[in-house]
C-alpha cells in the first residue's frame, strides 16, 4: 500500500525542481512508498538519549590563513555554460510575460 | 604484450630499470580495451594516454624515481579529469569537460601513473549493478551474462579483464566493495577523508570515500601510498599514516577476529556462507582467534543510510540545474522551466527516485521523524563498532548477499538494488576501512570476496592482514 500519494510526490518534486510526468509521478508515488515504508522501522529503534552523528572523524573547525589563492579563470569555469555572452551566463527571464 | 596483471612493484620496478616503458605498458593497456570492449567496462579513452605515457617516459629518462613510473590505470566517471569528459554516466553530465583535476587524480600522475580511460558506473554513482548507467550497463568479466556489481561495476570489469593496472573507485555504502566482491578483484574502502574528495562528482558528502581497485592487495597498498594524505581542498580530509601503506603481510595467528552475526542471517545467499564459514574454518586452522560478535545495529544501518545519503543526494544533486554546466532544456520558456525541465530530461530513474527520498526526509514535519533519528541511529551504530574494537584486532563476514545476478534480474525493483547494499553500509554510516578480498567462487565460476573492517586509520595493519588472507586463500578461482 503506498504511504505516498501523487499529490505529496508532486509536492516534493516541485521543491526538488524536478518536472514530472502523470506516468512518473504515479509509478514514483508506489516506489517512494515502498521506501518509505522500509525506512519507516526506525522508528523502533530506542534512541532515547543519543546525540545526532553529523561527522564521524572528530575533526574540529580550524582558521586558515586569510590570503588570497590560485583560482580557476573566468572563461574556463564559463566554457561549460550551456548559454553565455560578453562573459555572462546567460538564463531566460524569471516570469513569463 | 606485457602481463598487465604481474604486481605493480615488479612492474614500476622494470619501468625503473629500463627494461619496460611506460609506452609499452599504456600500449598493451589500450589494446587490452579493445579486444575486451563487448563487456563495455569504458565510457571514454583518454586521447592523451600515449603522450602522457612518453612523458612519463622522459621523466624516467631523467631520473626521477616515480613509485607508479608507467602503469596504466582507468578512473570511474565520475573523478574530474581535464582530458576526457567527465559524466558520472549521467545524461545530464554528458556534455561536461572538467576544469580542473582533484588530489587523488594529480598525486596519480604525479607518481607516473597514466590515465588510460574512464569507466562506467550506476550514473551518480546510485545503485549496486552499474544497470543504472544512462549508457548501458556493464557486464561481469567472469559471466557475461551477469552484473559486475555497483556502482564501481566498470573499474571492478576493466581490473578484472586486465585492461589497467588498478582502477580508482568510490565507495559511499559499498560501490568499491560489492563491485570487487562480484567481480573477483581486490577492493579498499578507506577511512572517510584519508583520500580527499575534491575533484570527484559528489553523491552523499558524509560517507564519499575514494579507493583503489586492485589485482592484488599489496597493490592496492602501493596505489593507496600515493593517494592518502590531507588536501587544502577537502577540510574534512584527514592526515594519513607516517608509515607507508605498502608493507609485508603480517601473521593470522593469534588475530582476534568477530565474524559479524547478523551478516550471516539476513538473506544471505547459502552457497555464499557455506564457503564463508569454510573459510573461516582455515583462519582458525592457521591459528586466527575468531568469534561470532553481535552488532545489532547494523540491521537497522540500511534503513538509516537510506535516510541519510538521499538526503545528502538530494543537496548534492541541486547544482545541477540546467545553467551553469551539464544538460539544459531547449523547451524551457522561464528559469523555473529550466530547472525543472533540466532535470527532468536530464537524470535517470534512480536519481530522482533519491532526490525525492532526500527532499521528502528533510522536508517540513518529517525532518525529526526521519533524518534526525537516523542520525541518532548512525551514533548507535558507531557506538557498537567501537565496543567491537575493543575485543577484536578486526572484523569479518561477507561483503554482498549474493553472488553476480543476472542482468536484468533485480532493475525494476529498487528496494530489492538497494538490498544488495545491507553487508556494506554500516562501515560507511561509521566512517570505517573495509578491504575486500576475494577467497572462493560460487556455482563453479561467480567470485565472493570477503569483507575484513578495521578500526578508522587502521588502512596499514588493515592490508597487512589482508595479505595473508590472499594467500591462504591462493588460488581462490579453484576453491
Amino acid at each position: 500500500m503506498s504511504k505516498i500519494g501523487v499529490t505529496e510526490v508532486e509536492r516534493v518534486a516541485k521543491l526538488a525542481r524536478i518536472g514530472l510526468s502523470p506516468e512518473e509521478a504515479a509509478q514514483l508515488s508506489v516506489e517512494l512508498g515502498h521506501i518509505v515504508g522500509f525506512v519507516e522501522q526506525l522508528a523502533q529503534v530506542d534512541i532515547e538519549g543519543v546525540l545526532p552523528t553529523d561527522q564521524v572523524t572528530g575533526l574540529v573547525d580550524v582558521w586558515r590563513e586569510d590570503i588570497v589563492m590560485p583560482s580557476l579563470a573566468r572563461e574556463q569555469l564559463l566554457a561549460n555554460a550551456p548559454h553565455q555572452q560578453d562573459g555572462y551566463i546567460v538564463v531566460k527571464r524569471v516570469l513569463n510575460g | 604484450m606485457v602481463d598487465l596483471k604481474r604486481p605493480i612493484a615488479e612492474l614500476v620496478a622494470d619501468v625503473l630499470a629500463g627494461q619496460l616503458t611506460a609506452i609499452q605498458l599504456t600500449a598493451t593497456s589500450l589494446e587490452q580495451i579493445a579486444a575486451t570492449q563487448q563487456y563495455h567496462a569504458i565510457l571514454e579513452l583518454n586521447p592523451n594516454a600515449m603522450r602522457d605515457a612518453e612523458n612519463v617516459d622522459a621523466r624516467v629518462a631523467a631520473g626521477e624515481t616515480l613509485p607508479l613510473a608507467g602503469i596504466p590505470f582507468i578512473a570511474k566517471d565520475n573523478f574530474l579529469t581535464a582530458s576526457t569528459h567527465t559524466t558520472a554516466a549521467s545524461n545530464i553530465l554528458k556534455p561536461f569537460i572538467a576544469p580542473y583535476e582533484g588530489p587523488a587524480i594529480l598525486r596519480l600522475k604525479a607518481a607516473g601513473a597514466v590515465l588510460v580511460a574512464k569507466a562506467n558506473m550506476d550514473a551518480f554513482g546510485h545503485g549496486g549493478s552499474t544497470e543504472n548507467s544512462d549508457f548501458g550497463p556493464t557486464k561481469n568479466a567472469h559471466d557475461a551474462t551477469r552484473v559486475p556489481g555497483g556502482s564501481s561495476g566498470g573499474s571492478t570489469t576493466a581490473v578484472s579483464l586486465g585492461q589497467a593496472c588498478f582502477a580508482v573507485g568510490t565507495d559511499t555504502g559499498g560501490s568499491i566493495r560489492q563491485p570487487s566482491s562480484l567481480s573477483g578483484v581486490v577492493g579498499l574502502k578507506v577511512t572517510y577523508g584519508l583520500v580527499p574528495r575534491s575533484g570527484v562528482v559528489a553523491m552523499a558528502s558524509s560517507t564519499d570515500t575514494i579507493g583503489p581497485i586492485t589485482n592484488c592487495v599489496a597493490d592496492a597498498g602501493v596505489v593507496l601510498d600515493v593517494l592518502a594524505g590531507k588536501d587544502a581542498s577537502d577540510s574534512t580530509s584527514i592526515d594519513r599514516d607516517t608509515k607507508s601503506y605498502s608493507a609485508p603481510a603480517a601473521s593470522i595467528k593469534g588475530l582476534k577476529i568477530g565474524l559479524i552475526k547478523e551478516y550471516l542471517i539476513q538473506g544471505l545467499d547459502p552457497d555464499v556462507k557455506a564457503k564463508l564459514l569454510s573459510f573461516v574454518e582455515q583462519l582458525k586452522a592457521q591459528g586466527a582467534l575468531i568469534e561470532e560478535v553481535s552488532i545489532p545495529a547494523t540491521i537497522r544501518a540500511l534503513a538509516a543510510y537510506y535516510i541519510l545519503v538521499p538526503a545528502e543526494i538530494s543537496s548534492n544533486l541541486a547544482r545541477y540545474d540546467g545553467v551553469r554546466f551539464g544538460h539544459s532544456s531547449t523547451k524551457a520558456t522561464n528559469l523555473e522551466e529550466t530547472y525543472r525541465l533540466s532535470r527532468d530530461e536530464g537524470f535517470g530513474a534512480e536519481a530522482k527516485r533519491r532526490i525525492l527520498i532526500g527532499t521528502y526526509v528533510l522536508s517540513s514535519g518529517y525532518y525529526d521523524a526521519y533524518y534526525k533519528r537516523a542520525q541518532k541511529v548512525r551514533t548507535k551504530l558507531i557506538d557498537e563498532f567501537t565496543q567491537a574494537f575493543k575485543k577484536f584486532d578486526f572484523l569479518i563476514g561477507p561483503t554482498a548477499p549474493t553472488p553476480a545476478f543476472p542482468l536484468g534480474s533485480k532493475s525494476g525493483d529498487p528496494l530489492a538494488m538497494y538490498l544488495e547494499d545491507v553487508m556494506t553500509v554500516a562501515v560507511s554510516l561509521v566512517g570505517s576501512p573495509a578491504l575486500v578480498v576475494p577467497i572462493a567462487v560460487v556455482q563453479k565460476k561467480l567470485p565472493i570476496g570477503l569483507q575484513i573492517i578495521g578500526p578508522q586509520r587502521s588502512e596499514r595493519a588493515l592490508l597487512q592482514t589482508g595479505m595473508a588472507i590472499e594467500t591462504l586463500a591462493g588460488d581462490w578461482q579453484a576453491a
